[in-house]
Formats: structure tokens, C-alpha cells, sequence
């Protein structure tokens, strides 16, 4: 494949691979069943230059792969203020892709889709959350791929022997233990999403393990988990004690040995988390509110909907919901569209309102019930955010200022 | 510090050679969301270092966080002339070795990447450093120190 016989875009995605190889110290290659492009979403020229010269050179992929979020809404395509040329190279960017045989999924939750990896397959995902949901909570394996990687990946249909394809680096390291919660603050998704956030910060390089969790956690709750750690941290692999499919046990997700740190985490420890992805000020007049960051699930629309409907949203604020086309899809089915037509909301899919210029100039105060959201948001858009749970984000939408109670902390 | 500098034997992920002024994040960066590409300025409100420029620096870290995207927007700011001339890392880290190598597929620049080890940790900002094709690492105390020593 090096020697490009089998073209030079072949060439080229094999050298990438190789080179990432030899930087991992990996003595082989091994096949891939699927791959999750995050190069697809726009940043600039060399981007597209890379994926149009694999593209032009006749470039397909080998594995089944999707792609994520773009800078565009192609559904709504007045709703990204992207100037030119940036818009025109966006556009032609997701062509490369979908041009290399890519599903255009557009969504940074590719484990909401109907086909995902099981337990122990190898694949290669990019982005940040899909990369520790994968690993996490589907118990697949993935290393901590980013961009350019992931496409010759899926063009070669292989990856590095190393990093979390190896058993071995699976095994948790670092252990955090709940301490002082009752029963019902894990009920909470905002629980995840700060828990996530302190993760992140406090697991350095180690495979983090939570004990103390009750057994049984929605998906959508891991998935605040993965993002907000994978955020303020490189977190790609969580193992949640009695709940993810590597960790039946606390003592099978230590693989059976001590732990090199352990962390105790309270009730405060998420207080300061809330305050972290918090602006100072977050008393202010509120402008946006944002919820969908990753994509919003059905799940996620099934919490949202009834609250929406009831909820007449303040004239001054803008409320965001973020997901992507396949769950929209689902949305339409069950009727809850016309709930999102209401004044006010505004759905945003394929893309997401904190990479791309969507929300007003004016907007400059916003909330979000995701660590993730909150972490980024005030960098790329200069604006100050408050984080708060989805419930909080709607009562703060109708009253046009921001109102949030971690009461349920100490519940 | 003596004026005489010092040695460690890094390896490189992405060979090269490069020279100049260390800019040494303690806590790990983000590239995407974290620097602009148009100023090579850090953007990451919860960074430390936010508002440095680590364009022309040698950037020194313990290993990078967050993003995926960051691979290209390391690439872009190679690209744009607002990146640094070479990284050196605590740990090995695969996202920022990609940005680093695809901007030298596309002959758009070559920042090499080196991993240290701990001993990154001695490095502090304004020293000069000098990374080598084997990826030997040089590392002197700024001019107006070796002056001062003098």
C-alpha cells in the first residue's frame, strides 16, 4: 500500500497510519469495522486540502463510516451566519467526504444511530465524546484518534496495534469513589455532566474508574459523563463500576489491582464543577439557551418535549435544541415537531451552536445544561455561559434571566 | 540555573530541526477551542496561559487535551504562520502528532514533535531550546540570564 500501487491517495492514508504506528510503538496493524469521521467539520484550508487530495485521487473508504457534526445546518441553511469563503469550503468539505463513500450522518453522536460497534470490536471514531461513549458504554475499542487519522483509517481499513485496542491499557487506573450523595443527585443528568467535568480535570493520562454509582444508568447520563470529561480532560475510556460492560465489578475494571491514586468526590467537589463551567456573573439578563451538545437522543427529546410545550420562552431568549438528522427523523414520527416550531425554540442539526456562528451577535449570555457546551462556548464565541439542568435551562428561558438550584445535590 | 544548559535525549515522533524561544504550558492544551489560528493566540478560558501566542515558540507540554479537531487546527495554524516551530511533549499524543504531519505532507511546514518525558518539566519559558533530527533536545537559560551569571 506504501509503495502506491494501489494509488497514491492509498499512499498517503497508509503513511499517516504508518507513522502513527511507529509514534505508538506498535509492531502491527490490525482491521478495523467501522470508522466515525470528525474531519468533516470545517476549520480552515488545509482541511479541505487534505480531504480533497484523497478524494480527487479517487479515495473510498473500506469500512462502514459515518461523519460527524459540519459547520453548516443543511436543513436550515439561513441559520449559520458562515462568511465566504469559509461557507463555500465548508460545503465542498462535507463533498469530499460523502464523495469517499461516508454516510452523511452529520452528528457527533454516532452512537445514536441504528448500527453501533459492539463489545470488543475495533474501530476507528474521532471526536472527543463519541470517542469515550464508544469505548465506555459500548465496550468497543477505539483509541483516542483526531482528525486526518480517522479517514485514512477507514480508507485502509486499519489501525495501530495500541493504546485502548490493547487489553491491557484498558484496565482502570485512577479510582474515584462517590462519598456523601443520596439516592436520588445520580437521578439527576446534570450529575454525570459535572462529574464528568472533575473527572476529566483530575485523571491526567489514567483510565478513570467511578464506584459508588447506582447499577443502573441511562445512557444519556453516561453520555454527559464521556462529553464533560472528555472536555476538561483526554479522557477516552470510563469505566462506572457495576454499570459499563467492563466493569461488572469495581475489581474487574481494576483489572484486580491497586489503584495508582485514588479520589474521594462530594457533593462540594460538584458545586465547584457548576461554579468552573460558570460565568462569574451569571445573574445577568439571559440571551440563548442551548441544550443538544452532543446531539440530543429521542431520549433527550422525550424529556424536553413536554417541558417545551408547557413553557412560553421569554421574548429575549433564543432557545437552541441540537441534534442530528437521523433522531430528527424520529422527532417527526412522534409527532413533537411542532413543539420546536414554537416562537422562540430553533432546532439545529448537522451542525451545533458552539462551533459555527449561530447564535445572534447579541446573544452574548447563554446557558447550557452540558459540561461540554459550557467548556467551549465563552472560548470560540466570546460569550459568558451558565450551566444548569435541562429543567433549570427552560424555567430560565421563560423568566429571560438565568435561575438554577443544586439543591437536588444533596438530595 | 548554569549558563551552560543542558541535554535530554527525546524521541521524536516527527523528526526535524528547529530552534528557538520555549513557551511551556503546565497544564495540557486543547488545540481546537483553545488557540485562534488567525493569532496563534491561546483562546481556552480555563487555561492559565490564555492570551500567550505560541506562534514561532517552541511549545513545551505534558500532552494535549480535549478535541479531536485539534490535528487540524494545528494544521491551520502551521498553515497561517501562527504555529509553533516545534512541540515537545511529557507523553506521546497522537492528535497533535497528526496536525504536525499533515502540514508537512501538504508541504505546508514541518514542526517536529518530541517526546521528553518528565524531564520536560525543567524546561521553563524563554529558555532557548534546539531540537535535533535524532531528537536530542538543547536547552539554554535565556541571553539576558547568561549575562547575568556572567
Amino acid at each position: 500500500m506504501l509503495a502506491g500501487e494501489h494509488g497514491t491517495a492509498m499512499a498517503l492514508a497508509m503513511r499517516i497510519v504508518t507513522a502513527m504506528a511507529e509514534a505508538a510503538g506498535a509492531e502491527r496493524l490490525i482491521d478495523i469495522s467501522g470508522a466515525h469521521i470528525d474531519s468533516c467539520l470545517y476549520h480552515g484550508p488545509v482541511g479541505l486540502r487534505f480531504a480533497e487530495r484523497l478524494a480527487d485521487d479517487g479515495a473510498r473508504v473500506r469500512v462502514p463510516t459515518t461523519l460527524n457534526v459540519s459547520a453548516l445546518d443543511l436543513l436550515h441553511p439561513g441559520s449559520v451566519r458562515l462568511d465566504e469563503p469559509a461557507r463555500s469550503e465548508a460545503r465542498r468539505l462535507m463533498a469530499a467526504y460523502e464523495s469517499m463513500g461516508c454516510q452523511p450522518t452529520w452528528t457527533c453522536a454516532p452512537y445514536q444511530l441504528p448500527d453501533r460497534p459492539g463489545l470488543g470490536e475495533h474501530v476507528c471514531w474521532a471526536e472527543s465524546n463519541a470517542i469515550v461513549f464508544a469505548n465506555s458504554v459500548l465496550g468497543a475499542r477505539t483509541d483516542r484518534y483526531g482528525d486526518f487519522m480517522d479517514i485514512c483509517a477507514a480508507i485502509t481499513g486499519r489501525v495501530p496495534a495500541a493504546g485502548l485496542h490493547m487489553a491491557a491499557n484498558r484496565v482502570g487506573t485512577v479510582l474515584f469513589r462517590l462519598r456523601g450523595f443520596g439516592r436520588a443527585a445520580p437521578e439527576e443528568e446534570a450529575f454525570w455532566a459535572l462529574l464528568g467535568h472533575v473527572v476529566g480535570a483530575r485523571s491526567a493520562n489514567g483510565v478513570p474508574v467511578i464506584d459508588g454509582a447506582p447499577t443502573s444508568v441511562p445512557e444519556d447520563h453516561l453520555k454527559a459523563l464521556g462529553a464533560g470529561a472528555a472536555s476538561s480532560g483526554s479522557v477516552a475510556l470510563i469505566h462506572v463500576a457495576g454499570t459499563t460492560p467492563e466493569a461488572p465489578t469495581l475489581r474487574a475494571a481494576l483489572g484486580g489491582r491497586t489503584p495508582l491514586r485514588t479520589i474521594e468526590i462530594g457533593p462540594d467537589d460538584l458545586r465547584t464543577a457548576a461554579a468552573e463551567l460558570s460565568a462569574v456573573d451569571s445573574s445577568g439578563d439571559l440571551r440563548a439557551v442551548s441544550v443538544g451538545t452532543p446531539h440530543l437522543s429521542l431520549a433527550g427529546f422525550e424529556r424536553l418535549t413536554p417541558m417545551l410545550a408547557a413553557a412560553r420562552i421569554h421574548p429575549d431568549v433564543t432557545f437552541y435544541v441540537s441534534t442530528g438528522r437521523d433522531v430528527l427523523q424520529g422527532v417527526e414520527e412522534r409527532g413533537w415537531l411542532p413543539v420546536y416550531q414554537a416562537p422562540g425554540i430553533r432546532l439545529v442539526v448537522d451542525t451545533c451552536t458552539y462551533i459555527t456562528p449561530i447564535l445572534a451577535p447579541d446573544e452574548t449570555m447563554a446557558m447550557t445544561d452540558s459540561a461540554k457546551w459550557a467548556w467551549y462556548a465563552p472560548g470560540n464565541l466570546g460569550i459568558a455561559a451558565a450551566f444548569g439542568t435541562m429543567e433549570d435551562c427552560v424555567r430560565s428561558a421563560v423568566a429571560g434571566r438565568v435561575i438554577r438550584d443544586f439543591g437536588w445535590l444533596d438530595g | 540555573m548554569t549558563s551552560a544548559g543542558w541535554t535530554a535525549e527525546g524521541r521524536p515522533l516527527l523528526a526535524g530541526v528547529a530552534a528557538g524561544s520555549a513557551l511551556v504550558l503546565r497544564e495540557p492544551l486543547s488545540f481546537w477551542g483553545g488557540v485562534a489560528p488567525a493569532t496563534g493566540r491561546i483562546i481556552d478560558t480555563h487555561h492559565p496561559a490564555r492570551g500567550q501566542r505560541v506562534t514561532d515558540m517552541i511549545l513545551v507540554l505534558p500532552h494535549g487535551r480535549g478535541s479531536s479537531s485539534s490535528s487540524t487546527v494545528l494544521a491551520e495554524c502551521l498553515s497561517a504562520g501562527t504555529g509553533p516551530r516545534a512541540i515537545l511533549l511529557g507523553e506521546a499524543d497522537g492528535i497533535l502528532l497528526l496536525g504536525a504531519l499533515v502540514a508537512r505532507e501538504l508541504g505546508v511546514a514541518h514542526c517536529p514533535v518530541v517526546v521528553l518525558g518528565d524531564v520536560w518539566q525543567r524546561i521553563a519559558t524563554g529558555n532557548v531550546v534546539r531540537v535535533s533530527a535524532d531528537g536530542r533536545v538543547t536547552v539554554r537559560p535565556p541571553v539576558e540570564a547568561r549575562e547575568r551569571d556572567r
